[in-house]
C-alpha cells in the first residue's frame, strides 16, 4: 500500500517538474531508440543473409573442376575439362551422398513470340530441385527419362517467365532457344537474391545432355562444369569431404604430391561465415548504441542528485513527520525509475519509427522483434536503478535536522 | 505515580568541543501539560525542541519519551515515533508547496502506510476542525499565513499525537492571527488533554501556556507555573 502512494508521490514529483522530466527522459529517448534502430538494422541483415542461405540450400558441396599446369602455364580453376557425369554418378554412391546434380551451364538468347531474354541456360538433372531445395510451382520437372533422350524440355525460373511471358502462363508453351524450340514443363518458385547478390531466378534448366549434345556442343563427351553435392544431414558434412576428394583422387588418378585437379568447397560453411559476420556486426551497432543508454542513465543520475538538493527541505518535511529512510528512498528510485521508463517507451516508438524510415529510404530489411524491445526496455529500467539508486540514496541519508534548516 | 510523558535527565548538545549547545538540562512533563520553552535566540532553546521531537540525538545525557530511551533507537524507530506519537508545527509552516492542502495534511498518514480514501476522509475531518473546510484543493501559496498554520496544525494532528511541539508557531504571523492560533493549542490541551510544547521568545504567546521553562545559555534558568 505504502508502494504505491510512494509511486504516487514519485508521479507528483514528476507531474510538477515536466520540462525538467521531459529533458532528463530525452537521453533515454535516444538511447533506447538508437538501441532498438541498430538492433532493427543488423537483424535485419541478419535475416537476409539467412534467407539467401536457405534458399541457396542446406549441406551443402560444390566440386569444380580445378585447375592444372601445362608445359608451366597455370589455368584457373574450371577451366580443365576433368568433371564428369561419370564423376557425378560415382559421387551419388558415397554413402555420405543424398543427391549430386551435374551442372553445365551457359548462356542463352530466348524467344518466345516476339520478346527475347538472355539468360542462363544450365544443363542438369532433375536431382538438382532437390539438391537446391527448389520446388516447381506450375507444370512438372523433367525426369531422368528426358535426361536420357535429351528432350527439348525446359524449367522456367520467375525472372526468365515475367520477361518472356508477362501475365501468360509459359507452361506447355514452346520457346526457341538457339533457334532450337523447346518446350516449357514447369516454373519454378522464386528464390530471390543469392549471397553475392545475383538473382537466382534468372535462368533455364534443361537436361543436362540436351546442353551437351544439342545446344553448346562439346568436344569432351559427358564433361560437366561443376557437381553440386548434397549430404545427407550437417553432421556427416567432414566425412563427406574426405570421401568425395579421396574418390576423386583415385578416379583422376592424382598421383601422391601431385596437385588436385578439382576441388570441394563446402557452401554451407561459406554461408555460416557470412551469417557470422552479420551476427558480430550486428551485435556491435547494438554495443555502440548501449553507450547512449549509459549516457542517458547519467543523464538521470545528474537531475536526480539536482533535484534531491533543490528538494533538501520537502525531504526533511517528510522525515519530521514520519517518513523513514526507506520510504525516501523508494520516493526517488520510483521517480527515477519512472522516468526511464516513459522514456524507454518514447524511445521504442521512435526507435521502431526510425527503422521503418531507414529502411524506406535504404532499400534495406529491418526488423523489429519483440526480444530486442524487451532487451532495450530491460537495460533502460536497470539504468535507471542503477543511476537513480545513488541520489535517492543521499536524500535517505540526509539528517532531518539538517534537511529542516536547509535553505 | 504516572510515568512522565517526557523525562530528560543530564541532558548536554555540543556542536563543537567546549561549546555547548545545552548543558546539563533536567526536566519532567507529564502527559496533558502545556509548557512554554522561552529564551533569547540562541539560548539553545530550539535545539532543545528538536531534540524532543527526535529530530536531533543529544550528545550526553538521556531523554526517555514515554518510558523509552530515544539514545537506543535507530533512525527507522524514530520515524515511528515523529509519526505516531508526535506533531509538529513549525514557524515557517513547512507545508510542501507542490501538494494540495488536503494531501498535505494526509502526509503523515502515508507513511503510516494508510489509504489514500481513508487518508482523505481524516484529512478532511482534521481541515474541518480548523475551519478551512473549503480550501482542500488549494496549493498552500494560495491561502495566508494564519491559513497555512491552521492546515500545519491539521496535519500534525492526523495521527492523533499525544503530544505538539511548536517552534515558534505565531513567529510569522501578525498579532490577532497568532492570538487565534494560540487559542486553538488551548482548546487542543483543554479539550483533548493534548501535551503541548512551545518555544517562543514572546512573552505574550507564552503567557498561554500553564508552566513555563526558561533557558539562559544552554541551561534552565527558571522552572515554574506560568
Amino acid at each position: 500500500m505504502i508502494i504505491g502512494a510512494l509511486l504516487g508521490e514519485g508521479w507528483e514529483a514528476m507531474r510538477a517538474n515536466r520540462m525538467r522530466t521531459l529533458l532528463t527522459m530525452l537521453g533515454m529517448v535516444f538511447g533506447v531508440g538508437a538501441v532498438i534502430m541498430m538492433l532493427a538494422i543488423g537483424q535485419g541483415a541478419q535475416l537476409m543473409v539467412n534467407e539467401s542461405i536457405a534458399s541457396m540450400g542446406s549441406n551443402l558441396f560444390i566440386v569444380l573442376s580445378g585447375s592444372t599446369s601445362s608445359g608451366g602455364l597455370r589455368q584457373g580453376s574450371g577451366t580443365v575439362p576433368t568433371l564428369t557425369l561419370a564423376d557425378a554418378q560415382a559421387i551419388s554412391e558415397l554413402p555420405e551422398i543424398a543427391a549430386v546434380a551435374p551442372s553445365f551451364p551457359n548462356n542463352a538468347q530466348l524467344i518466345y513470340a516476339s520478346n527475347n531474354w538472355s539468360t542462363q541456360v544450365s544443363g542438369t538433372t532433375p536431382a538438382f530441385l532437390e539438391v537446391r531445395e527448389w520446388p516447381v510451382i506450375s507444370g512438372e520437372a523433367f525426369s531422368d527419362n528426358d535426361v536420357r533422350s535429351a528432350t527439348r524440355v525446359l524449367l522456367m525460373g520467375q525472372t526468365v517467365v515475367r520477361n518472356l511471358f508477362g501475365d501468360e502462363n509459359p507452361v506447355g508453351k514452346t520457346v526457341r532457344v538457339k533457334n532450337s524450340p523447346f518446350l516449357v514443363l514447369g516454373i519454378l518458385a522464386s528464390k530471390g537474391q543469392s549471397l553475392d547478390g545475383r538473382d537466382q531466378d534468372d535462368t533455364v534448366f534443361v537436361p543436362i545432355t540436351t546442353a551437351q549434345r544439342q545446344l553448346f556442343g562439346n568436344q569432351f563427351p559427358g564433361m560437366v562444369r561443376f557437381i553440386m553435392v548434397k549430404a545427407k544431414s550437417a553432421e556427416v558434412m567432414e566425412r563427406a569431404e574426405r570421401s568425395m576428394n579421396e574418390l576423386l583422387k583415385v578416379r583422376h588418378r592424382i598421383r601422391p604430391g601431385q596437385e588436385d585437379d578439382f576441388s570441394v568447397r563446402n557452401l554451407t560453411a561459406v554461408a555460416q561465415a557470412a551469417a557470422g559476420t552479420t551476427k558480430a556486426m550486428s551485435t556491435m551497432l547494438g554495443a555502440i548504441a548501449s553507450v547512449s543508454l549509459l549516457v542517458g542513465g547519467i543523464g538521470i543520475m545528474n537531475i536526480m542528485l539536482v533535484s534531491v538538493t533543490e528538494r533538501t527541505r520537502e525531504i526533511g518535511i517528510r522525515m519530521a513527520i514520519g517518513a523513514r529512510k526507506r520510504d525516501i528512498l523508494l520516493q526517488f528510485l520510483f521517480e527515477a525509475v519512472m522516468i526511464s521508463l516513459a522514456g524507454s517507451f518514447i524511445g521504442v516508438v521512435v526507435g521502431i519509427a526510425c527503422a521503418y524510415f531507414f529502411s524506406r529510404f535504404n532499400d534495406a530489411l529491418v526488423v523489429v522483434t519483440l526480444s530486442s524491445v524487451l532487451l532495450a526496455f530491460g537495460v533502460a529500467v536497470a539504468v535507471g536503478v542503477f543511476f537513480g539508486f545513488y541520489p535517492a540514496r543521499k536524500a535517505a541519508d540526509l539528517k532531518p535536522i539538517e534537511a529542516l534548516r536547509f535553505q | 505515580m504516572e510515568r512522565p510523558l517526557i523525562s530528560v535527565s543530564g541532558l548536554s548538545k555540543y556542536y563543537l568541543e567546549n561549546m555547548p549547545v545545552l548543558k546539563d538540562v533536567n526536566f519532567n512533563i507529564e502527559s496533558g501539560e502545556f509548557v512554554a520553552i522561552m529564551g533569547h535566540s540562541g539560548s539553545g532553546k530550539s535545539t532543545l525542541m528538536n531534540i524532543l521531537g527526535c529530530l536531533d540525538t543529544a550528545t550526553d545525557g538521556h531523554y526517555y519519551l514515554e518510558g523509552r530511551d530515544t539514545a537506543a533507537l535507530n533512525s527507522d524507530e524514530l520515524a515511528l515515533l515523529r509519526n505516531r506519537l508526535i506533531g509538529f508545527v513549525f514557524q515557517g509552516f513547512n507545508l510542501l508547496p507542490r501538494s494540495s492542502i488536503l494531501d498535505n495534511i494526509g502526509l503523515p498518514l502515508l507513511y503510516a502506510g494508510k489509504s489514500k480514501a481513508e487518508r482523505r476522509e481524516k484529512a478532511s475531518i482534521m481541515l474541518e476542525r480548523v475551519g478551512l473546510a473549503q480550501f482542500g484543493d488549494r496549493r498552500p501559496n494560495q491561502l495566508s499565513g494564519g491559513q497555512q498554520q491552521r492546515v500545519a496544525i491539521a496535519r500534525a494532528l492526523v495521527t492523533d499525537p499525544k503530544l505538539i511541539l511548536a517552534d515558534e508557531p505565531t513567529g510569522n504571523l501578525d498579532t490577532q492571527t497568532g492570538e487565534d492560533i494560540m487559542k486553538i493549542f488551548q482548546t487542543l490541551n483543554e479539550d483533548q488533554n493534548i501535551t503541548i510544547i512551545l518555544v517562543t521568545h514572546e512573552p505574550d504567546i507564552a503567557a498561554h501556556a500553564k508552566r513555563l521553562i526558561r533557558v539562559v545559555d544552554g541551561k534552565i534558568a527558571t522552572d515554574q507555573p506560568s
